[in-house]
C-alpha cells in the first residue's frame, strides 16, 4: 500500500519508528497533490517546500531522539479560515485575497507542536458560509466520489482532501454542519467537538457562538487523534472550556456499544430525505442493536425549530463579525483615490470584497438585530436555543447518544442548489441542532444510496463533553461495517 | 441671555456621563500596554487592531476595578451579567463594533452625595458600566479640526481597547441656580473618589476622566423635562461649569424666542466657553447592541465582593467628616479648604507635627495668597508640608513672630532652602538677648522722652508706640512681649 494510502496512525508510527521519514511522507502527499487537485480542487495554496522543511525538522528531531506526539512527520490539510503566519489566510473571500496574518491560529500552533506537516491551507464556503464550496470566491471543489458533485460545505476543501489521499487529515470548522455535512457527503469521518473543546483563536469567525475547530480524517482513530493533538483550554479564547479534553483516543479503540443506549431521533427522517439515505440509516441501527446496543426512539420536538432559529442567529453575529472588514487596516481596498471619504471606501470595498450569500447573512443578522426587530427575531431565536438544549439534556437523560443521518440527502450535483439558498440550508438540517446547543457529534459512514451510489453519514450526537461517546459508537459502526464490506467505504470510491 | 434671566424662567435638568480610563497595566482584552504618550500604532497586537480571527479576553483587574467603583459609589453590583457588542461603524475603532455593556451593568442604582455652598446635594448614579475606550482620530486639513472638511485623517490604535469606566447619573434636578456648581462639586468629588481608589490618574487634560455634560431646561412651574442637549470636549472642571451654564444661556435664549432644543452632542471650546452643534440624535442611532459572544458572561463571586467592599480606602467625604471633627474647623472653613484644595496639605503639615490650627492659617492665609497671586494650585508651590510644619515650630518656640515666619515662607518659597537655612541666610532669629534688646529700649525710651513720661504717668496705652518703636529698631527681630514688660519694668510702671 501506497504512504497515501495508510492512515494516519500508521504514518506517525513509521515516522517515530524511522521506517519512513517525514520527508519521503510529505512529499508523497505532494506528488499527490500534484496528481490529483488539478480535479478536486481542494487547495487555495500548497506550500511544498514549506512541508518539506517542517518533515526535516521532525526527522532530525526524532533522529536526535526528541519524544514526539503520535501523529508527528504526519501531513494535514488546514482549512484556509486558521490563520497561519507562514501562509496566505482568506477564508474564502477576495476582501482578504493574499492577506498574510502576523499570528498562528491557536489551532495551527498546536498542529505544529504535535509535529504536523502542514502542506497547505484548503478550499472552503467564502466566511464558511455555505454547504458547498460553490460560495467559495475561489471557485469550488469537487467530490472525489463524482467530480461534478460537491464535496459538502463549507469545509469541502478539507473533506475532498482527505477523501482523495491527499492529506491523511484535515482540520475543518462546523457551525451549522460545516464538518459533518462534507464527511458525510464524500465518505470520511468529520467531528464536531463540544463548543469551547478546542480554541477559536486564529479562527476567523462567522458565528462565534457556534464555530468550533474539527477534524477529518479516513477513520474514527485518526480523527480522536487529531483532535486530541489540537484540543484544549487556551487563554486566548476565553469560550474555550477549561477542562481536560475528553478521553477520544481511548473511546475510539474501545470501538463497542454493548449495553449503550442509544436514542434515534424521531423527527429527522420520512419527508424530504432520499430513500438511499434512510435505508442505510434504518440498517445502521439494525447494526448497533445487534452489536448489543439498546436502541429507542427519542423525541426531540424542538428541533424543528433549529434551522430558523440558526438563520437568525448565525447571520446576527457574522453581521458584526464581518463588520472589521473595512478597508482600513487590511484586506482589500476599493476606490481610494483621494478624492473619496472613508465610508464611501467601506462601502465600495465591501461592496466588492463580499459575495452574494455572505452580503444577503450580513443583511438579514443586520435586520435581525435591529431595534424594534430584535426582540421578534434574535431574542425568539436565542428562547429557540434554550429550548434545543434542553430537548438534548431530556433526551441524554434517557439515553448516551442520539443518531440520525448526518444530511437528508448525499451530495447534490454542483450548480444544483446554487440558486436556491433554502435547498442549500436544508443540507444542515440535522446537524445545526448540536451547535445550538454546542454539544458534541461525529459523522461517520454508513454505506452508499442506492439510487445514486453515493456515501451516506450517520451523525452521532453526545451530551457537552461526552466526545468520547461519539467515537466509541463511531468506531464500533466502522468496525462493524469494514468487517462486512471488507474494508473502509473509501476504498469504493473510483480511482482519480 | 443672562444667566441669572435664565434661571428665572426655567429651571435645569442635568445629567453628567463620565468616562475613566482605568489605570490597568494592560488593555481591556488583550496584553498592550495602557501607557499614555508612547509612539503610535505601537501599543497594538492583533486584538485590539481586530485582525481577523482574533478574539477578546476580559481584563480581570478592570472588572475588579469596576466593581470597586460601584462600590465605592453605592451601587449595586450585578450577579451576573454580559458585555455587549454596540454596533457602528467608524475609523478608529478597529472591530467596527465596541465592546461594551447595555442592559446588563456591572453596577446600578448608587449615589454621589456633593457640597455645595454648605448644602449637601445627592447625585443619584444610574448606572456604572465597563467598555473600552477607541483609537484616536486626528482630522489633518480643514478648518475645524473635525472630520467634516478635512483632507486625510489618521488613526492611533494605541488608545484602542484601553478599559473604560462609564458612570452615568440619573437626571439631577432640583439644583436650581446652583446647576453648574454642582456638575463642577460632581466630577471634582468623583474624581477625588476615583483618585483614592487608585483605580485612574483621573487627568481631565489627558483624557483619563472625560465627562459628558446633558443639560435640558423646563419652564418654572412645569414638571414636564425638555429636549437635553450632551456636550461633550468639557476637559476640566472650570469647564464642566462654564459648559453648563454656557448651555443654560444658550438654551433658555432660544427658548424664550419660541424655538426648539434639537437633540444633539454640541462640542465645548475650551477658548471661547461656546458649545458648536455636532452630530445631531433626532434620528437615534441602531447600536444593534446584542450580548459579546465571545466573552463568557460575568459572575462575580458575592463573597468575593463583600471582601472588595470592606477593603475599600477610606472615601474622601468620609475622610474629610474625620479630619473636620479632628480638627474642630467649621462647615464653612472645611469647604474652603476642599476648594482651595488644601487639604491633603494640612493633613501631611499636622502629621509632620503641626498644630491643625496653625498648619490651616498658613496654607489658608499666605500661601494661599501667594498661589492666588502667582496663578498656581496650592499643592504646586515650592513648599513642603514638612516645611510649614517646621515654621510652625519655630513661631510656637518663640524663635520667630508672625512676621518673621512670613518672611521665612517667603524664603523657602524663593528657593532658598529650607526653613531653618532662610532663618540662617537672612538673620531672621527674634532678638531674645536681654542685653542687647534692653540697649534698643534705652535708646528708643531715649528718642522718644514723650511717648515714655505719657507711660510714666499712668497712660499705659502708650506703650504702643514704645514697643513699635524697638519693633523697628530692631527690624522685627525683637520679641514684642518681652520687649513691652522690659519697657515697663525700666519706666517703673505695673503692666
Amino acid at each position: 500500500m501506497s504512504l497515501v494510502h495508510k492512515t494516519a496512525a500508521e504514518l506517525g508510527r513509521l515516522v517515530a519508528s524511522r521506517e519512513a521519514s517525514a520527508v519521503e511522507v510529505t512529499q508523497a502527499h505532494l506528488d499527490r497533490i500534484a496528481e490529483v487537485d488539478s480535479k478536486v480542487t481542494a487547495f487555495l495554496h500548497v506550500d511544498a517546500e514549506r512541508a518539506l522543511a517542517q518533515a526535516r525538522t521532525v526527522d532530525e528531531r526524532i533522529a536526535r531522539g526528541d519524544k514526539l506526539g503520535p501523529l508527528a512527520g504526519v501531513p494535514i490539510a488546514h482549512k484556509d479560515v486558521f490563520t497561519t503566519e507562514d501562509m496566505p489566510t482568506t477564508a474564502g473571500s477576495k476582501i482578504l485575497e493574499g492577506w498574510r496574518p502576523p499570528y498562528d491560529a491557536t489551532v495551527t500552533r498546536r498542529l505544529r507542536e504535535a509535529g504536523l506537516i502542514i502542506l497547505g491551507k484548503t478550499n472552503l464556503d467564502e466566511f464558511a458560509m455555505g454547504s458547498s464550496t460553490e460560495n467559495s470566491a475561489y471557485g469550488p471543489s469537487h467530490n472525489p466520489w463524482d467530480l461534478s458533485r460537491v464535496p459538502g460545505g463549507s469545509s469541502g476543501g478539507s473533506s475532498a482532501a482527505v477523501a482523495s489521499y491527499q492529506a491523511p487529515l484535515s482540520t475543518g470548522t462546523d457551525t451549522g454542519g460545516s464538518i459533518r455535512q462534507p464527511a458525510a457527503v464524500t465518505g470520511i469521518v468529520g467531528m464536531k467537538p463540544t463548543y469551547g473543546g478546542s480554541s477559536r483563536y486564529g479562527l476567523i469567525a462567522f458565528a462565534s457562538s457556534l464555530d468550533t475547530p474539527g477534524p477529518f480524517a479516513r477513520n474514527v482513530l485518526d480523527a480522536a487523534l487529531l483532535q486530541e493533538a489540537f484540543s484544549g483550554h487556551d487563554e486566548f479564547d476565553s469560550t474555550s472550556i477549561d477542562a481536560p479534553v475528553p478521553p477520544v483516543v481511548e473511546a475510539a479503540r474501545q470501538a463497542d456499544v454493548a449495553g449503550l443506549r442509544i436514542g434515534v431521533v424521531k423527527e429527522f427522517g420520512g419527508e424530504g430525505y432520499q430513500p438511499g439515505v434512510l435505508a442505510r440509516f434504518h440498517e445502521t441501527v439494525d447494526l448497533l442493536e445487534s452489536l448489543g446496543a439498546k436502541v429507542v426512539e427519542v423525541s426531540c420536538p424542538t428541533f424543528g425549530y433549529a434551522l430558523p432559529a440558526y438563520y437568525l442567529i448565525a447571520p446576527s453575529e457574522c453581521s458584526s463579525n464581518l463588520a472589521r472588514f473595512d478597508a482600513m487596516r487590511y484586506g482589500l481596498r476599493v476606490g481610494d483615490d483621494g478624492t473619496r471619504s472613508a465610508e464611501e471606501v467601506m462601502a465600495l470595498t465591501r461592496a466588492a470584497g463580499f459575495g452574494p450569500e455572505v452580503k444577503r447573512r450580513i443583511m438579514l443578522g443586520t435586520y435581525a438585530l435591529s431595534s424594534g426587530y430584535y426582540d421578534a427575531y434574535y431574542g425568539q431565536a436565542q428562547k429557540v436555543r434554550t429550548l434545543i438544549s434542553r430537548d438534548f439534556e431530556a433526551a441524554f437523560h434517557q439515553v448516551d447518544v442520539l443518531i440520525s443521518p448526518t444530511t437528508p440527502t448525499t451530495a447534490f450535483p454542483i450548480g444544483e442548489r446554487a440558486d436556491d439558498p433554502m435547498a442549500m440550508y436544508l443540507a444542515d438540517l440535522c446537524t445545526i441542532p448540536s451547535n445550538l446547543a454546542g454539544n458534541a457529534a461525529i459523522s461517520v459512514p454508513c454505506g452508499l444510496a442506492d439510487e445514486d451510489g453515493l456515501p451516506v453519514g450517520l451523525q452521532i450526537m453526545a451530551p457537552v463533553l461526552g466526545d468520547d461517546r461519539c467515537y466509541r459508537v463511531g468506531a464500533a459502526v466502522e468496525k462493524a461495517y469494514a468487517d462486512r464490506w471488507g474494508g473502509p467505504l473509501l476504498s469504493k470510491a473510483p480511482a482519480l | 441671555m443672562p444667566y441669572d434671566e435664565a434661571l428665572e424662567r426655567f429651571e435645569p435638568v442635568l445629567g453628567l456621563e463620565t468616562h475613566v480610563e482605568l489605570g490597568t497595566e494592560s488593555k481591556m482584552f488583550c496584553g498592550c500596554s495602557t501607557t499614555f504618550g508612547a509612539p503610535p500604532n505601537t501599543h497594538v497586537c492583533p486584538v485590539c487592531l481586530a485582525l481577523p480571527g482574533s478574539l477578546p479576553v476580559a481584563n480581570a483587574k478592570a472588572i475588579e476595578s469596576t466593581i470597586r467603583i460601584g462600590l465605592a459609589l453605592n451601587c449595586s453590583i450585578a450577579e451576573w451579567c454580559r458585555f455587549a457588542r454596540k454596533n457602528y461603524f467608524y475609523p478608529d475603532m478597529p472591530k467596527n463594533y465596541q465592546i461594551s455593556q447595555y442592559d446588563e451593568p456591572l453596577c446600578t442604582e448608587g449615589y454621589l452625595d456633593v457640597q455645595v455652598e454648605g448644602k449637601t446635594v445627592r447625585v443619584e448614579i444610574e448606572r456604572v458600566h465597563l467598555e473600552e475606550d477607541t483609537g484616536k482620530s486626528t482630522h489633518v486639513g480643514g478648518a475645524t479640526g473635525r472630520i467634516q472638511g478635512a483632507d486625510y485623517s489618521i488613526v492611533d490604535y494605541n488608545r484602542a481597547g484601553i478599559p473604560l469606566v462609564e458612570i452615568v447619573t440619573k437626571p439631577v434636578e432640583g439644583t436650581d441656580r446652583l446647576a453648574p456648581e454642582v456638575a463642577r462639586a460632581y466630577v471634582t468629588e468623583l474624581r477625588e473618589l476615583l483618585r483614592s481608589l487608585g483605580v485612574s490618574d483621573v487627568r481631565m487634560e489627558e483624557g483619563s476622566l472625560r465627562c459628558d455634560v446633558n443639560v435640558s431646561l423646563m419652564p418654572r412651574g412645569s414638571s414636564e423635562w425638555g429636549t437635553r442637549t450632551e456636550t461633550k470636549n468639557v476637559n476640566s472642571l472650570r469647564s464642566v461649569e462654564r459648559a453648563v451654564r454656557g448651555e443654560i444661556e444658550r438654551q433658555a435664549a432660544i427658548l424664550a424666542d419660541g424655538g426648539r432644543i434639537i437633540q444633539e452632542t454640541r462640542h465645548f471650546h475650551e477658548d471661547s466657553g461656546a458649545t458648536t452643534s455636532g452630530r445631531s440624535k433626532e434620528e437615534a442611532q441602531d447600536y444593534r447592541y446584542f450580548p459579546e459572544p465571545d466573552l463568557v458572561p460575568i459572575a462575580p463571586d458575592p463573597a468575593w465582593v463583600a471582601t472588595l467592599k470592606a477593603e475599600l480606602p477610606e472615601l474622601p467625604s468620609v475622610r474629610r467628616a474625620r479630619l473636620q471633627a479632628e480638627w474642630g474647623v467649621s462647615d464653612l472653613d472645611m469647604a474652603a479648604m476642599h476648594n482651595a484644595g488644601a487639604i491633603e496639605l494640612v493633613e501631611a503639615t499636622v502629621a509632620a507635627g503641626a498644630p491643625a490650627a496653625d498648619a490651616r492659617k498658613w496654607w489658608m492665609g499666605e500661601l494661599a495668597r501667594r498661589a492666588n497671586e502667582t496663578g498656581t494650585a496650592l499643592a504646586d508651590l515650592p513648599i513642603t508640608p514638612g516645611d510649614v510644619a517646621k515654621v510652625t515650630e519655630l513661631v510656637s518656640s518663640g524663635a520667630l513672630n508672625d512676621k518673621l515666619a512670613r518672611q521665612v515662607l517667603e524664603g523657602v518659597l524663593a528657593g532658598e532652602g529650607t526653613p531653618e537655612a532662610v532663618v540662617e541666610s537672612r538673620g531672621l532669629r527674634i532678638v531674645n538677648d536681654e542685653g542687647e534688646l534692653s540697649a534698643i529700649i534705652d535708646q528708643v525710651l531715649a528718642d522718644n522722652a514723650d511717648a515714655a513720661d505719657k507711660v510714666r504717668s499712668g497712660k499705659i496705652a502708650a506703650v504702643g508706640a514704645l514697643v513699635g518703636g524697638v519693633m523697628k529698631a530692631s527690624r522685627g527681630k525683637a520679641d514684642a512681649g518681652r520687649a513691652r514688660e522690659l519697657i515697663l519694668e525700666k519706666l517703673g510702671v505695673e503692666g
